[in-house]
Parts: C-alpha cells; structure tokens; sequence
C-alpha cells in the first residue's frame, strides 16, 4: 500500500528529501545578521501600554492586518451582483475548517433577510401529513454535527478552455468547508409518514428564485442534514440564515439555501437548475443530467498565484485543500514537473468523507522553476484525472465539474502562474 | 495493518455520532393547512403535473415579455450583455462554443413555464397571472421560431409540445465513462517524456487586480475590423433571398426595409451591402459604429456576415442589442434579402 502514512511532520523525510535536492541545504549555517532588530531591541508601545478592554468588538473581526484575505468576485462571469458568485480566499487559509466571513457565495436572487420567527419549513406531497415546522420544532429535533464540503458545480469551470483566472482563489474558491449542525431530512420526512414510493424530494429555498431542485429518496434518506449552524454558530445570511440544505458530496446548487419546502414527489420536477443549469455538454452535443456527485479534486493553495514565494531557496512548505464527493481523500501526490514525477505529501489527518483534507509537502527548494500539480486520490480509488484526460472524454464545453489537476508555474523570482501543459 | 485498524475505528466513530433512528414520531411541528399548500406548491413537473390551466399567445406574449423581462432579455430573448439568451442557438450544442437557449436547449417546456411562473420577473417573482405564463413562454417560442405568432398555447395542448433537445440528455454515466479509467495505482516516476507550458493565465489577462477594487474586465477583445472595400455586385439569388425574408422578422422591429423605410432604433438598411458603414442619413450611431465608418469601413457581404454573427463581440459599444445569427447561412440570407433592396 502506497498510502500517505504519516498524520505528523517528520524531519526525517524532510532531510532525505533535502538529501536528494543536495547537500548545500543541509550544511548552509544559520544566517546573520549585521545590526541588532530595533523590533526587539527598542522598547514597543505594545509592550509597555494597554491594548484593548474586553468587549471592544462584541463580535469579532480578523486582525486589521489581514484585510486581504476576503471573497472576490470576477465581475464579467455574471450580469449583476444579485445573480453571482464571489470566491473564497483559500490561498490565504490554512487548516480545512473555512470560517463563515469568507466562505464563497451564491446567489440566484440575492442573499434575504429571513428572522427564526418568521421561518417556515413545510413537508407535503406523498405523506401521511403535510406538516409545517417552526425554526424552534426544528431544535427539538435529535441533531447531529458533521464537516462537509460545499462546492458549486461550476469551479473551475472557467478553466476547460484553457488557463484563465490567475490565483487559486479564482480557479478553485468556489468550494468552503464547514461543521454543520442540524436535522437529518429523513427525521422529518418520517415525522410526515412519508410513502415508501415516493422516489424524489423536491426542495426550494425562500428567496425569489427559490432554486428548486430534485434529489433522489435515496440520498435524502441517507446523509442530507436540514443544518441551522455551521461551525458553532448560526448560519450567515449568505449561505441561507436561519436554514439551510447540506448535501454532502454533491453540487453546491442542491444546498438550497433559506429551505422552505421539501415536497415528497415519483417524478423529479426537472427544474430549470437541473436541466437548463447544472447539466454538462459534451462534446457531441449530448449532455449529461443528474451529474450531483463532485468528483475527487485537489489543488495546491500555497504557493500559487496569489501567495509567490518570497522567502528564496531553502525550506518550503507546499500545501492545498482534497476532497471527493464519493468519499474520503486515502492520498494526494505532488509534482514539481509538471507531471513527470510525483512524491506522496503528508496529510495533516486523516481523510474524512465529503469534507477538506489538508495536505502539506515539505520540502527544500533549489530556487529552479517548477510546475507545481497536486493530484488526489480517494476510497474509491479514483485518481484525478489531468485536464487533457477529462477533454478527452467531455471535450470543451461541460462547464461544470471540471476536476482536473491545476498547474502553478512558479518561478525562480518565487512568483507562480496558472499554466496548462502537455 | 496499522491502517487498517485506524478506519475501522474511524468507522465506529464515526456511527457513534449518528442519533439513533426514530421509529416513533416526535409529535412536532402542524399539520399543513391545504391553503398553505397551495401557497407554496406552484411546481410543475416535466409530466406536466401542476400546469394550471389558461392560455396565451406570441403576440400577447410579445407585449408582456417587452414591458417585463426584455430590459435582461432582450426585445428579441436575445439576451442583453451576460443576461440569459432564452432564443436562438439551434443546432449549435457540438459546436465550439455552443448557444443554450429555451429554444436550442432545454428539454422540456414545462421547466420554462414552473421557472417563470415561480422565479420571474427578476425582482417580482411570482407575480404573473397564469395566462401571462402562457403568453410568455409562447413568445419565446416564437422567438425560436418554434411557433408561429398566432399558435395559442395552453393547458391543452402544453404537453403536446416536443422541445428540439428534447433527446439530448443522458443520465450521469460517468462511473462506466470515467471512473473505471481513472482509477488504480497512479505513476509516480517517469510519467511523461516532456513537459511544455501550452498556456498561460497572464497572457489572457482576465483575472481581476487585487489591488484596486474590481473593475469589469470584458474577456473577449474588441475586434476593429479592417475595412476591405471589394464591391460585389453579383446577381441575386431569389431563394436564398426568401430565406432571408422569413429570417429578417427578427431584424423587424428595430430596422425598416423598401420605399417608405424610416429609421427606427436601428437604421433603414436600404442599400446597405456593399455600402460605407455608419452613413444612413439621420440616424444617431454609437461612438463605436462613427469610428469605424470614420476609417472607412464598407459593408461588404463578408464584413456584414462577421457583423451579424455576434454583433458586440464584433464591434464593442454597438447599440445592436440583437444577440447574433449563429449560422452562416442565416446570415447570408438575410443579406441575400437586403440585397434585393437599393438606395
């Protein structure tokens, strides 16, 4: 077994790694300085005064310092900013756990303001009893906590062409990772008597657009979480406040946000988001329905476009984000070739199912360019596929689920470009 | 082995976080009222199961969809700067960069009729009446060439309507199509001869500056044709011509043809093949469409071609709000028609 074997650092494959590269790294004494670092040598107002009182921000806000590491939108994607979708700062974040404040958003007709008391969340169609639960029945509900990843079908998606948005934010922030707290569906579809041939529940959100969507018994029974907190605390208006659909593994798009109705139903609607949207062309012209599963995926989040290299030669950490709808993430390989080798990367835990693994490779770099790719691997054995394998049976025009392996061109400068190779 | 024994607990962990079924019902929550089903329950499915019933026209349609959705969608469901293009685009899906409309793509009609009548207008959701649906989705229709102007859809007759793409939709096949080739012990040494950078973000350029606050960025480059004056002055071909006639209804509304023609939103087009551009007397052109005819630009048959193949991309800041004719053939019979009228 080839997996990834160790959930600590170890210096130990670091120096053979480094052994490898050459020795200079390892003899190369630790650098000096010529004058003495007045940071530390002259008194600071931080250390001889007060800082803040309790209570200066009631509810927090990242350090002054890191005003950076926010959503961006690409405005030409989209008509309007009620209609669209920003990306999450991933090049900037660490660990697997997205905090809330910059967790990618998507809007089919703006984020609403909807109060607990005024939520309604209605169950009819092929049940015993239609009923309709209050934000407070839904509490006391027996919940459970799960992490799991929420990506739109559509990251990436402006890459199959070819390389275009630079920074790893663009290419692939349309993906956050939360603990979710919340109902299982099949609670309350059971609360309603719902008739074991109903094959399909259709759900839909609050807001105009209400983004309804079809999604198999099957998985409705299985793992979809009605979440009303994610990461400790109450959903944010963006991703649906007081409540939302979690649909572990499957297109961000069937999260429907602000839920308001689950009708128990034999047929699927075949709603506008499931045929007109969210259906992959190929490149015959046929296109592929109920793609709902997001494939295992992976991409390098440090160094990239928007994080360059800025220490020189030396050691480096390289780091990125794996995930697999199908499962958990069992190892990730990382190129510094473009392809033509590959080394194991350690992953900082263990893989779960449909959540973020974090995976860091560290090493010693000579300061020469490379093409920086990270490929995932998951339970199932798949291996993500290169751009040119997933062309060669789409083609161009899938515009969805495009799970390719990323390639950073990092230069020796320590700047990195989104490239596509051969 | 290790390994093996850390999943087996990770399985057992992860059990253990599951509540325990309920084979008993809790008791929460009301029974919903049948009024408040109703409220909520507008979906209509591809059976056409909750298709209200009513009625409409294209020519009704066609005033409703100008007074509420054509300010996004266009007079014409062209479609308005990245607003959604609801008409045109046949037979395009395996071309390189394929044109999905209601027309060219959606597989069934009553996704159109459920999609409107629960989330449009944009902005006044759910506030057309149900013949209003009719009428719109039968406009747009129209706009496809689906139907002639006059065809009054219905609840009757909805589902007897068959959508050109209705065939074109395969269940996601990608455990037989992918997974079975990408699976397995992937390379690790040696796994390509040679390696070459084929493309790069930077020289596309589209990525927006972090450091100013976004800006729009258009990442199709304005194309400045290069006027080439080649008069032409074959003979006409009637029948390509006719064509052409039946495909102008969409050029209708904005420009006039023949003795009486005035100027409208769009210029009289009299004598326009093989003509300087931007020269129709009276007719206020955009800035974009003054600078080329101030460099000369002819209207010959080919320029006109590129032209009305996807007006904006081919001169940016055009007041042509008309989202193109995809096909070259379409293009060329309409100026095979304009051909047949002269200055």
């Amino acid at each position: 077994m080839s997996e990834n074997d160790t959930s600590k650092p170890s210096r130990r494959a670091f120096l053979s790694g480094a052994a490898t590269v050459g020795a200079g790294a390892i003899a190369s004494s630790v650098a000096q300085a010529q004058t003495a670092d007045p940071l530390i040598t002259q008194p600071q107002e931080w250390a001889q005064g007060f800082g803040d009182g309790v209570d200066a921000a009631p509810y927090g806000l990242p350090s002054q310092y890191e005003g950076d590491v926010i959503r961006r939108n690409v405005e030409w994607l989209t008509a309007d900013q009620i209609s669209s979708i920003n990306f999450t700062p991933i090049h900037a974040l660490d660990g697997t756990i997205t905090p809330q404040g910059c967790a990618f958003e998507r809007h089919h007709s703006g984020a609403i303001d909807l109060s607990k008391s005024d939520y309604r969340l209605m169950i009819n169609g092929l049940v015993d009893t239609p009923l309709v639960f209050t934000y407070e029945d839904l509490k006391r509900f027996p919940r459970e906590n799960h992490v799991y990843f929420c990506e739109c079908a559509a990251n990436t998606g402006m890459e199959w062409a070819g390389a275009q948005l630079n920074g790893a934010q663009f290419t692939h922030g349309m993906i956050h990772n939360m603990e979710y707290t919340g109902v299982p569906l099949r609670l309350l579809l059971e609360e309603a008597g719902y008739d074991v041939a109903g094959k399909w529940v259709f759900v839909e959100g609050a807001d105009a657009s209400s983004n309804g969507r079809s999604i198999p018994m099957d998985k409705a029974l299985d793992d979809v979480l009605v979440a009303f907190k994610a990461n400790g605390e109450a959903l944010r208006k963006e991703h649906g406040y007081p409540v939302r659909l979690v649909v572990p593994g499957w297109e961000g798009n069937m999260w429907v946000k602000w839920i308001r109705r689950i009708e128990v139903t034999n047929f699927p609607v075949e709603s506008r988001e499931e045929t007109s949207k969210y259906t992959d062309t190929l490149e015959n012209g046929v296109s592929r329905k109920w793609t709902w599963v997001m494939d295992a995926k992976s991409v390098v989040t440090s160094p990239s476009p928007q994080t360059p290299i800025k220490h020189g030669k030396g050691p480096l950490v390289i780091t990125g984000l794996a995930w697999s709808g199908n499962g958990a993430i069992k190892r990730v390989d990382v190129s510094k070739d473009g392809g033509k080798t590959w080394e194991a990367a350690r992953l900082a835990k263990p893989g779960e199912k449909m959540a973020l693994t974090r995976f860091y490779l560290d090493t010693d770099w000579d300061g020469s360019e490379m093409l920086l790719q990270s490929r995932a691997m998951d339970e199932t054995g798949y291996v993500q596929p290169t751009k040119t394998q997933l062309r060669e049976v789409r083609g161009l025009n899938s515009i969805y689920h495009n799970n390719c392996i990323q390639t950073w061109w990092v230069r020796s400068n320590g700047e990195a470009e989104n490239v596509e190779v051969s | 082995m290790l390994k093996y024994l850390k999943s087996i607990t990770f399985a057992f962990t992860f059990c253990a976080v599951t509540g325990p079924v309920l084979a008993e019902k809790l008791g929460l929550g009301r029974v919903a009222l049948p009024a408040e089903v109703a409220a909520w329950d507008w979906d209509i499915n591809a059976l056409g199961e909750g298709l209200p019933s009513g009625s409409g026209d294209a020519l009704v349609g066609e005033e409703i969809f100008a007074e509420k959705c054509a300010a996004c969608h266009g007079d014409f469901a062209e479609g308005i700067d990245n607003w959604p293009k609801l008409a045109g685009g046949a037979d395009t899906l395996d071309y390189e960069d394929p044109l999905k409309t209601v027309g060219s793509y959606w597989p069934h009609l009553t996704t159109a009729y459920d999609y409107i009548k629960r989330s449009m207008p944009y902005g006044n959701a759910g506030s057309l009446t149900d013949d209003e649906v009719y009428a719109i989705v039968a406009y747009i229709l129209y706009s496809n060439d689906l139907i002639d102007d006059d065809f009054v859809l219905s609840d009757e007759n909805f589902m007897e309507f068959e959508m050109p793409n209705a065939a074109g939709f395969v269940v996601d096949d990608r455990a037989e199509a992918e997974y079975r080739i990408w699976s397995g012990a992937p390379c690790m040494k040696n796994c390509k001869d040679s390696v070459e950078i084929t493309m790069r973000a930077l020289v596309l350029d589209v990525t927006p500056d972090l450091e100013a606050p976004a800006e729009a960025v258009t990442p199709v480059a304005a194309v400045t044709p290069e006027p080439e004056p080649e008069a032409e002055s074959a003979a006409i071909d009637l029948e390509l011509a006719a064509a052409g006639k039946k495909l102008f209804k969409k050029c209708k509304s904005c420009h006039q043809v023949g003795e009486s023609a005035k100027n409208k939103s769009g210029p009289v087009l009299n004598g326009v093949v093989n003509h300087a551009a931007g020269s129709v007397d009276g007719f206020r052109y955009s800035k974009a469409m003054k600078a080329v005819a101030e460099g000369g630009l002819i209207w010959t048959e080919d320029e006109l071609a590129l032209f009305l193949n996807k007006p904006k991309a081919y001169l940016k800041g055009t007041k042509m709000s008309f989202a193109g004719l995809r096909k070259a053939a379409d293009q060329f019979a309409v100026i095979e028609y304009l051909k047949t009228f002269t200055k």
